[in-house]
Parts: C-alpha cells; structure tokens; sequence
C-alpha cells in the first residue's frame, strides 16, 4: 500500500514534470505577452522534429540534441514572431485562436508531408533506459530524467525573470508597454526574446516529451488540451503556478488511473474544474 | 487470328462506349488526422498492386479516386460515398480504414448495388451491412478468439489479465479473447480499459502488476501508445519470462518495435500479417512497397488494400469488365489466392476473408527485433460470422 502510493507520486510527480516543461513556455507568452499561441505545441514538435532528425538519421547522442532542439523552436518562433505574430498583439482573442490554429493546421500537414505520418522514435541512452531500484521501490530512469530537468528549467526560469535585469525589462515592458517604451526599454526586442524563449521551452518540451509520449504530426493538437488545462490552472504568467498545476494534475492522474481506473482520464478534467471554480484566476494567477 | 479479332472488337466496343474505357474505383479514406498513416499505408498497398499488375484490367484502365474523410465520421463517410457514387460514377467501392465509416458506406453500396470492397475495418458485423460487400483485411474475432483458444491450450497459460482500451474495437477484442480462453478453460484474473487518450501507462501497469497475473492481454491502437506501453512495462520490471505479454499485431508493429527497443523482448502476438515474413511473394511485395511509398515498409493496413485490388482485379477478369454489383459479388465469392500473407480465401458464404492467424513472438534477429512466428493455426473463418450463420439458420 505505502510502496504503491509512493510509486504513484513518483510517477505522477514525473508525469507532472513532462507536463510542465511542455506548457511553461506557454505561460511565459500568453501570461506575460497577453498572446494566445495554440501553435504552441506545434513549435514544441519542432523540437521533437530536430531531436529525431539528429538523433536518428545522425546519430547525435539525445543529450547533445536537446540545446539544438531549443534553438531551432525558439528560432522558428521568432520567425513567426517577426512575419505574423506581431501583427495581431493588439487584436481580439478571437483574431489571434484563429491565426494560431491555422498555423496549427499547417504545421500538422507540414510535418506529415516532410516525416510521413508515420510514428517517430529517438534512440536513447542506455543510461535513461531501465530502472533503479531503491528499497522494493522501482524508478525509472527517464522519469528521474525528466524530473530533473523540470526543476532545472523552474530555477533557470525564475532567476532569469525575477532577478534580472531582463527579466525587470520584461515585466514592465507587460504590464506598462508606454511606460517602458517611454523609460527607454526597448519593448520590441524585449517580446521577441520572450517569444523565442517560449517557443524554445516548447521545443525542449517536444524533445523531451518523445520517449514517453510518442512524436507525429498530430501532436500539435493530441497535446494542446493538456498545455492550455496546466495554464488555466496554473494561472497566466505565474512559472510557480504551472509548475504547481502540473504537479497536482500530473499526481491526480496518475492516482485516478491506479485506483479508479474506471474513471480513466476522466479525473484530470474533475480536478481542473475543482480547482478552478474554487480559484477561476488558476492557483496563483493575478487577473 | 481469334485474339487479333477479340482485340479489335474490343477496341472497337471500345471506342464505340468512351466512358466505360475506365473502371473508377472510389476511395473514402481517413488521409488527414489521427488515423492518416493507417489509410496512406492502405493507398499505397493498393498502388503497389497497381504498379505490379499494370493498371488494365479486362481491357479497361483502372483509375482510383480518392476522398479524404478526415478521422472516425461516419455522415461524412456516408456522404463522401454517396458523392463518389452519384457524382463522379464510381463503379466500386473501396478502402475504409475505420469501423464506423465502412458501416455507414455499407449502407450506400447496398442501396446503389456498388460492389464493395473493405480492406480495414475489422469490426465483425460490418461485413453483414451490405450484401456487395467483400473483406480483404482481418476481423477482430477471427485472430482474438483464436488467440484466447490458443493461449488456453497449446500456450498452457491458466490465467489473463485483460488490458484493452475503451473503445470499439478494444471492446470487441476483450469480449473475443475472453470468451475463448475461459471456453478452453482459462480464467481471467481481472480487466481494466484504458482511456482513447492516454500519454502515460505507467499507472495501470503498475495495478496489473500489483495483481500478479500469470499473463497480461493487450489490445490498443496503433500508434504511438505500444511503445509507450512497452516502455512503462519495462519500467515497472514486469519479467515477460514470469509473466507471459499477450497482444495484437499493432502492439508489436515495426515502429512500436522501434521505439520499444529491446524491452519489447518475448511479447507474444496473433496476427495476419508480418512484413519480415520470408515467403519470396512477401518479400518482391516489400521491395515494391518501398519504391511506392519512398522508403516506408508495408503494414497490416498495406496488405488489406494490396489484397482489396486483388481481389477487385480478379473479380473484373471473371465477369470480364462487367461492372454490376450482382456480377462482381458473384465473381468475388470463392476467390481464393496466394497472397503476400500466406494463402487466403473469400469466403463464398459470408463473404469475408479466411486466412492463416500466426502466433509469433519478439525476438532478436541479428540486430533487429523482429515478430517470429512459432505456430499457426490455417484457414481460420471469422468465428462470430459462423454464429451469425448458424443463427439465421436456426430461424
């Protein structure tokens, strides 16, 4: 009993982290810029993309493929960033769901042309492989991985958008666009960087997100349900409160499956809408 | 002299009725969505076939027609059909990736009298929803009893734990292994159904675990989730020597096997269809498919269509040309053939496809993990068709 609860935190916790990584660059845009990107998970198969392509056909160590998965979304989101997206900062909602989702539809289509759409897969290190075990207890090696890298990227993300300079920048530029501009802060280039930021969290998402989830063109849109629930709950901006609402549903997931299995997958959405009529703002949201 | 003069008033019958120069196949098909690798594996099954025959039949060009459904949408099934029908003056119709789109199409070929062709949807009952209709794939009974049968006899195996996922076609294969392997004297020790949509396995695996079972039955969807399963199966440290893994051909599909990697070690499948097969039919098959689809190895899908244009090839020879429903079911009913899978039937009865069922199992082939087939059970006709029939002849 006391070791099956454990594993279900651990693999929750873990389910959390994947969860996380792939919806905090989300929360850094439409938290911070006020954007809705759906094609969030589009440049998060990007990611997914670069890191199959290196890995498999050039035989990358995945490690080594994951800052060249970064790189290549976040570049991708500044392209968009650059032609389309700023365009539409101060339109509707409405406008930018619809020009999003569109570049959703293309991307699926675009990648089903270039890769096929056949499921893809990236060989792992026998390092990730496997398990530990640990007292009677099993671990498995990629979801301590994959825990690892989701407290890295909160520490990274937090220093760098409270205790910097860039990140004082960026805020201000957010909540005071006149005021910054007319400070001397340069807003344009303070919102591409935070775009190519998000997109490029996307993308390590993505990468990350192959070994346990699968990659092909439909992934764009299987997994925006998940981003856009840890974001509502999380609350728009609050990297603290997506990494919260990852955990929580990441956790409840896992234990609705174990010990209700007949509710499924049900149970994620019962604690979305538990949680968010008790706080409608998400968990630390402001507004 | 008698050829050159059949040619010549071929040619001039055929000059003489310019529309009836083609055969137009129509093709409703799930090319874009979830379920687009399913019905481009199945296209290009059908166009291998095409480019290995010639693309003349009795004299006429054959000439498909492709619509996209986009995804399980039986209406838009229903209405591409129809369109395909009316529209463009399909003479038959065939692919249909998913169970519900074909049920709703039956309906069309019924009405319009259009042979029918389904070379995927493996639900049993969908061959009953038109009397032109024909299948060139597999039905879930015909491989899930079989396999319950003989997972309880010749597999020695007492006792399953059933994992399926809660949707048509999981449903049906729980219900078929189940009612096999407790008829042959196995006991199921418990059953869980996953959620359509589910990224992460590690949960139920674990419960499955927990309860200690001397075998697990799988059935999911192709995709991405076999390997997601195969990898959280590994990472509990389920022993597959210990505990025996029983699924599906799509559990153990060459990506899944990819992306699983040696932990998809020892799991035990029945299925129709295998693209390492050796037979030399199988592997001039694969080499053709490769060229067709650019590099892509055929699948169970693949195999249902190059089958579907089969079969569509030899009935038009047998009716020489003719068109007509009657004249195509007729000539369809009976077919028999060797094809890439092993040998195969249509059964002139029901009207659906008897054919070899494998039992195979994970194994390491030089570097490659590869589906071994270590027995087989010949000829195996759909087991809920029989019943049907043995019903309506009790009425």
């Amino acid at each position: 009993m006391i070791s099956s609860l454990a594993g279900v935190l651990f693999d929750g916790f873990a389910y959390g982290m994947l969860l996380f990584l792939l919806s905090v660059g989300l929360s850094v845009t439409l938290g911070m810029m006020n954007f809705v990107n759906l094609a969030h998970c589009s440049f998060a198969m990007v990611g997914g993309y670069v890191t199959v392509s290196l890995a498999a056909k050039f035989g990358w160590p995945f490690l080594a493929t994951l800052p060249a998965a970064f790189i290549a979304a976040a570049a991708a989101s500044v392209v968009l960033e650059r032609t389309l997206y700023r365009r539409l900062y101060r339109a509707s909602d409405l406008d930018q769901c619809l020009l999003t989702i569109g570049i959703v539809f293309i991307s699926i289509a675009g990648y089903a042309w270039f890769y096929t759409t056949e499921q893809q897969s990236a060989p792992m290190p026998s390092w990730l492989q496997g398990a530990h075990h640990v007292g009677g207890m099993t671990f498995a090696s990629y979801r301590v991985f994959l825990i690892v890298m989701g407290l890295l990227v909160t520490a990274i993300l937090v220093l760098l958008l409270e205790r910097t300079r860039f990140g004082a920048q960026v805020r201000a530029a957010v909540d005071n666009q006149r005021m910054a501009r007319g400070l001397g802060i340069d807003v344009d280039r303070a919102f591409m960087i935070t775009f190519a930021l998000g997109g490029g969290l996307a993308g390590l998402g993505g990468a990350l997100a192959i070994n346990v989830v699968g990659l092909d063109p439909t992934f764009a849109l299987a997994y925006l349900v998940y981003v856009l629930i840890v974001v509502a709950v999380g609350g728009l901006g609050s990297i603290g409160g997506s990494f919260a609402a990852a955990v929580v549903l990441g956790i409840s997931d896992m234990a609705g499956k174990y010990y209700f299995p007949w509710l499924g997958a049900f149970l994620i959405y019962l604690v979305m809408v538990a949680l968010l009529m008790w706080r409608p703002a998400g968990l630390f949201g402001k507004r | 002299m008698l050829r050159i003069a059949f040619a010549v008033a071929a040619a001039f019958a055929a000059s003489a009725v310019s529309a009836q120069q083609t055969i137009k196949i129509g093709m409703p098909l799930t090319l874009s969505g979830q379920f687009a690798d399913a019905a481009n594996q199945m296209l290009n099954g059908a166009k291998t076939y095409m480019k290995m025959h010639g693309d003349t039949v009795a004299g006429k060009k054959i000439e498909l027609i492709t619509k996209d459904v986009g995804g399980p949408a039986p209406d838009v099934a229903k209405r591409l059909s129809q369109e395909l029908v009316v529209r463009d003056n399909v003479d038959i119709l065939a692919g249909y990736v998913l169970t519900p789109n074909a049920m709703a199409a039956g309906d069309v070929s019924s009405e319009a009298k259009k042979f029918m062709v389904v070379m995927n949807a493996a639900t049993s009952v969908v061959i009953t929803k038109s009397p032109y209709m024909i299948r060139t794939s597999v039905t879930l009974p015909q491989v899930m009893e079989t396999f319950g049968t003989w997972a309880a006899t010749k597999g020695g195996i007492k006792q399953s734990y059933t994992m399926v996922t809660d949707y048509g076609p999981g449903h049906d294969s729980e219900t078929a292994f189940t009612s096999a392997f407790k008829a042959a004297g196995g006991n199921i020790a418990g059953a869980v159904r996953f959620p359509v949509a589910n990224p992460d396995f590690s949960a139920f695996v674990q419960r499955a675990k927990d309860i200690g079972p001397e075998s697990i039955f799988i059935f999911i969807p192709g995709g991405a989730q076999p390997a997601a399963l195969g990898k959280a199966m590994a990472e509990r440290g389920i022993d597959k020597k210990k505990t025996k893994v029983l699924g599906s051909g799509e559990t153990t599909a060459e990506a899944a096997l990819k992306s699983m990697g040696d932990t998809a070690l020892d799991i035990i499948t029945a299925w129709h269809y295998d693209y390492m097969d050796k037979n030399p039919l199988n592997q001039k098959f694969v080499k053709e498919y490769q060229a067709v689809s650019g590099g892509r190895n055929p699948d169970f899908f693949s195999i249902g269509g190059y089958d579907g244009m089969h079969a569509i090839y030899e009935a038009l020879k047998k009716t020489k040309g003719k068109t007509d429903g009657d004249s195509l079911i007729a000539a369809a009913k009976g077919l028999k053939w060797d094809s890439p899978r092993g040998p195969m039937m249509i059964d002139p009865e029901t009207r659906d496809v008897v054919q070899n069922v494998y039992i195979r199992h994970v194994q390491k082939v030089g570097n490659e993990l590869v589906n071994v087939p270590f027995d087989m059970i010949p000829m195996v006709k759909d087991p809920a068709g029989e019943r049907r029939k043995k019903e309506a002849a009790k009425k």
